[in-house]
């Protein structure tokens, strides 16, 4: 299978970026300053992603699909306020993680932003559930970038009046160049920050002026760094069919409401793990020394038993120091537990932490 | 000036004496992109030519170090573990990464000169 491009492509080759496959689209790594500057400079200035291999699709219905999408998600949106957004995800019967997502309510019906390696098969599922009785677009005509970061609402603002204004996790529709753009206050950097639907034709023209304005672009190498620093799941890694949301540790997204009846798929094994416990989750690692501890690298306890598994792992710049999230058995899961993780045949030291590695500062000069 | 030469792993080496110093290439590093973790041989340990000797990290992957000559490590570069950034800043200078007493010196003689290597290095990342 050929390898796709983003409407950007041209824009990353004219600022020397490194490309990777991922998910089946040339994307840019990094730029020419590297992953480490790029991902300072999202949390000191304003950095953009080119996000636009995820998925962005829409169901366009009423009443009746809210009622069906409940039967799916594990979410109360009957109660979603329009152009407010959720973060969930596609369960299997077992509760297995098929996507993590974010569901927005517009106009129409819902807007849902998958994960790149995922919206095929997402898009297969959902319309087997919902048999076909609604329009779904997963549309390819437009692009998605994030813009993330402390001057980002100003920068964006300059160019689109009005998004300030937004609050986080809700979107609204804008104007840009007289095309219809629908921006939402969110992200996956840990920052403040928008994330933009634009059409294919305009976003690169959007990306020059955000680019004039000062904010840089910034490749999937620091945004990586970023979301681990922010304790944020990265689809493949930390979850996967494998694992439920509260083995993920993300109870915190499931409606209650929606548990107290339990009628969305995986219901049943989520009522379970609520009421018995889990066996294994996930967790926050911080390694002692620097070593780095990436996926795959096996988590052992004091008396040297094989407790779990790193699921991402790397250098967190703005830590200065390693970070890594994983899944250890239930009874090591607490704050402070000293652990090992077997790095090139050694045990390295580190302890159990809680998520995020890095809390957004909110203490800024007076004269920005 | 004492003689640098090159190995195909990306390693350089400069041979004083019977002791030589080894780090890595400026090419090396703009391939690995950030580096942010180093770590060496311990002193007093023997390598073997083409053994392994360390290993260094970039944000992305971790990759092995290797030294293009065996001998007897004498003094490792602590700077580079405390601050692995300045192996990006100037890989071939400040930022060596270990000195060994060479047993042959005949093992040089395979590795490549500036020339040799610059061209090397150029033909096998097009």
């Amino acid at each position: 299978m050929e390898t796709k491009k983003t409407s950007l492509y041209q824009l990353h080759q004219d600022y020397n970026a490194k490309f990777v496959e991922f998910a089946g689209y040339q994307m840019p790594i990094q730029y020419s300053e590297g992953i480490v500057e790029e991902h300072k400079f999202t949390r000191n200035h304003s950095g953009i992603f080119d996000v636009s291999h995820m998925g962005q699709l829409f169901i366009y219905g009423g009443d009746e699909l809210i009622r069906d999408l409940e039967k799916i998600f594990p979410l109360d949106l009957k109660n979603l306020k329009l152009n407010h957004s959720k973060y969930s995800f596609l369960m299997d019967k077992d509760a297995g993680i098929q996507d993590d997502l974010i569901i927005t309510k517009i106009n129409e019906g819902f807007l849902i932003i998958l994960n790149a390696a995922c919206k095929d098969n997402d898009f297969k599922i959902l319309k087997e559930l919902l048999k076909e009785k609604y329009k779904m677009v997963l549309d390819e005509n437009r692009s998605l970038i994030a813009i993330q970061g402390p001057k980002s609402s100003q920068i964006l603002n300059d160019v689109i009046d009005g998004v300030k204004d937004l609050n986080f996790m809700s979107g609204n529709w804008f104007l840009f160049d007289n095309q219809k753009v629908y921006i939402t206050r969110s992200g996956y950097t840990g920052e403040d920050g928008f994330e933009i639907s634009i059409s294919n034709n305009f976003v690169s023209k959007l990306t020059r002026e955000l680019i004039d304005k000062g904010s840089k672009l910034v490749g999937l190498g620091a945004r990586d760094t970023l979301r681990l620093e922010a304790g944020l799941c990265l689809y493949g890694n930390d979850l996967d069919k494998e694992k439920t949301p509260v083995e993920a540790n993300l109870k915190w997204a499931i409606s209650k409401e929606r548990i107290s009846k339990g009628d969305f798929i995986g219901s049943d094994i989520i009522i379970k793990q609520l009421n018995n416990g889990v066996t294994k989750i996930r967790v926050g690692i911080k390694p002692e020394g620097r070593v780095i501890a990436r996926e795959k690298t096996k988590i052992f306890n004091q008396s040297d038993a094989h407790i779990g598994e790193i699921t991402s792992g790397t250098f967190g710049p703005s830590v200065n120091g390693p970070v890594a999230m994983g899944y250890v058995e239930n009874e090591f899961s607490k704050k402070n537990t000293k652990v090992f993780l077997e790095v090139r045949g050694k045990k390295h030291a580190a302890s159990i932490c809680s998520l995020p590695f890095y809390k957004k500062s909110y203490v800024k000069g007076s004269n920005e | 000036m004492s003689e640098v030469k090159y190995s195909k792993e990306h390693e350089w080496i400069r041979l004083e004496g019977d002791i030589a110093t080894i780090g890595i290439t400026q090419h090396a590093t703009e391939l690995l992109g950030d580096i942010v973790f180093a770590e060496l041989p311990e002193k007093g340990s023997k390598l073997e030519k083409d053994g392994t000797a360390g290993v260094v990290e970039s944000t992305k992957a971790a990759s092995d170090v290797y030294t293009p000559v065996g001998g007897e490590v004498v003094e490792t570069n602590p700077s580079i573990v405390d601050n692995p950034s300045i192996i990006n800043q100037d890989p071939e200078n400040i930022a060596w990464f270990f000195k060994l007493r060479i047993k042959d010196k005949s093992e040089m003689d395979s590795l490549m000169s500036k020339d040799e290597y610059d061209k090397f290095a150029k033909e096998t990342t097009t």
